[in-house]
């Protein structure tokens, strides 16, 4: 093509793109939410053996306005969740989330009226990370499939139209229609004529999941 | 040591640090091992000749403090047969957002079929991949091993099967099953759910 071959040797041609995700992955600021257990592999990873400062990451910041990335690690109440919901809307653009452990991510074994199902009802959430608590490779495992993401996020335009597109797919999917529960080899509608003769896990499991991505939908569009 | 000398002593505690070993685990790159008895993600496990050891009896999903497991039992007929007793589990489901790797499941599994592995890299971005179904939570297929449905490879009988998949010396042995039209129809004898109590 026309640019790269008239350049000099030594200089390498990216796209803007690149470039940002590039800066963004490599310094991404995290505003701790310690808020259980979670928060002590949260700890575990900032220190020498995992060394979190390996990834530009060192300044754990207690100012969410400096921060990027959200690890909301541990059990969220329902009375910590506006307070959440409030740091999130306090930092600024571009900000990612890792749910960290099960309790963050639906709720875990609490499952009870004093445990937010999900932090995912509260805030829209990049990267699920399952254990309990997740080990601090867990942890990096997770940070670095965010990585990916931010690597590979788009800009301006794009963005906007991705998101949208994102939003249209959801708005269109039914509750049961899609997903992990209907892979199966039953199709959707005897599954949901035998409703009352199942176990009540599955049941559970079914509407949990669809009821999560409700509340992640509604955040999607208008925050990222 | 002199008082004025206190400042130097500090820097001497920072410069005796750069002769140490990092302690460093540049996890991504190197990736040190776990205890082998670590709980990292199930896996459900087979039978030497690939058929599997869930018998789709729930225990594991009452078990389970967090009601993250979700099973249903199937009936295996002579055609179509996943495991050696009368009933496998047709749908297996545990959906990593509520599993607390605590293994009470596997302490419930009364065929060992449910085992945990030491593999812990399981973040996603979203929840219907982290329910975790029978295929992804099943062992790859060893040596020796085929995939079900098939008949039984390891003996005609529930004991000679059993005796064998334990790896133990089991009664006849030398003869092996072949698979065809006859052999189903055996089988289909030992296994019809009445036929056991009438020897008995």
């Amino acid at each position: 093509m026309g640019l790269e071959e008239k350049l000099p040797s030594g200089i390498l041609l990216t796209t803007v793109e690149k470039l940002a995700g590039y800066a963004r992955k490599s310094s991404v600021w995290p505003a701790t939410f310690g808020l259980a257990c979670c928060a002590i592999e949260l700890m575990a990873t900032g220190g020498p053996r995992h060394d979190l400062a390996r990834f530009g990451m060192e300044r754990a910041s207690n100012t969410p306005r400096q921060a990027d990335l959200m690890v909301v690690a541990g059990r969220v109440s329902q009375k910590m969740a506006p307070v959440l919901r409030q740091i999130y809307d306090q930092m600024s653009e571009p900000k990612w989330v890792i749910s960290m452990g099960v309790c963050a991510s639906s709720g875990g074994m609490f499952n009870n009226y004093a445990i937010v199902q999900g932090v995912d009802h509260i805030v829209p959430v990049d990267i699920y990370l399952p254990g309990c608590p997740p080990r601090p490779e867990m942890l990096l495992d997770a940070i670095l499939k965010l990585h990916d993401k931010i690597q590979n996020s788009k800009l301006g335009a794009d963005r906007r139209a991705e998101i949208e597109e994102l939003e249209q797919a959801r708005l269109r999917r039914l509750p049961l229609a899609a997903g992990a529960v209907l892979h199966l080899a039953a199709p959707a509608a005897p599954r949901l004529a035998a409703g009352p003769a199942q176990p009540a896990s599955g049941q559970g499991q079914g509407g949990e999941g669809a009821a999560g991505h409700e509340g992640a939908a509604g955040h999607e569009g208008a925050d990222h | 040591m002199p008082e004025f000398l206190g400042p130097v002593k500090g820097f001497g505690v920072t410069f005796r640090q750069m002769f140490k070993k990092v302690d460093t685990v540049e996890y991504p790159e190197v990736k040190r091992d776990t205890e082998p008895r670590f709980h990292g993600r199930h896996q459900l496990n087979r039978w030497p000749d690939g058929l599997e050891k869930c018998i789709g009896c729930e225990l594991c999903a009452w078990a389970c403090p967090a009601d993250a497991i979700y099973v249903e039992g199937g009936d295996n007929s002579p055609g179509e047969r996943y495991s050696p007793g009368e009933r496998y589990g047709s749908v297996y489901q545990i959906n990593y957002l509520r599993c607390i790797l605590c293994g009470l499941c596997v302490e419930a599994c009364p065929t060992r079929a449910l085992t945990m592995t030491n593999e812990y890299e399981i973040a996603d971005d979203s929840r219907e991949n982290l329910i975790w179904t029978k295929e992804q939570l099943l062992a790859p297929l060893e040596e020796g091993m085929e995939q079900p449905p098939h008949p039984m490879r390891l003996g005609k009988t529930e004991r000679d099967y059993y005796s064998r998949g334990a790896g133990g010396p089991g009664p006849g042995r030398e003869a092996e099953p072949e698979d065809g039209a006859d052999e189903d129809g055996t089988e289909a004898a030992n296994w019809a759910p009445g036929a056991g109590k009438a020897d008995r």
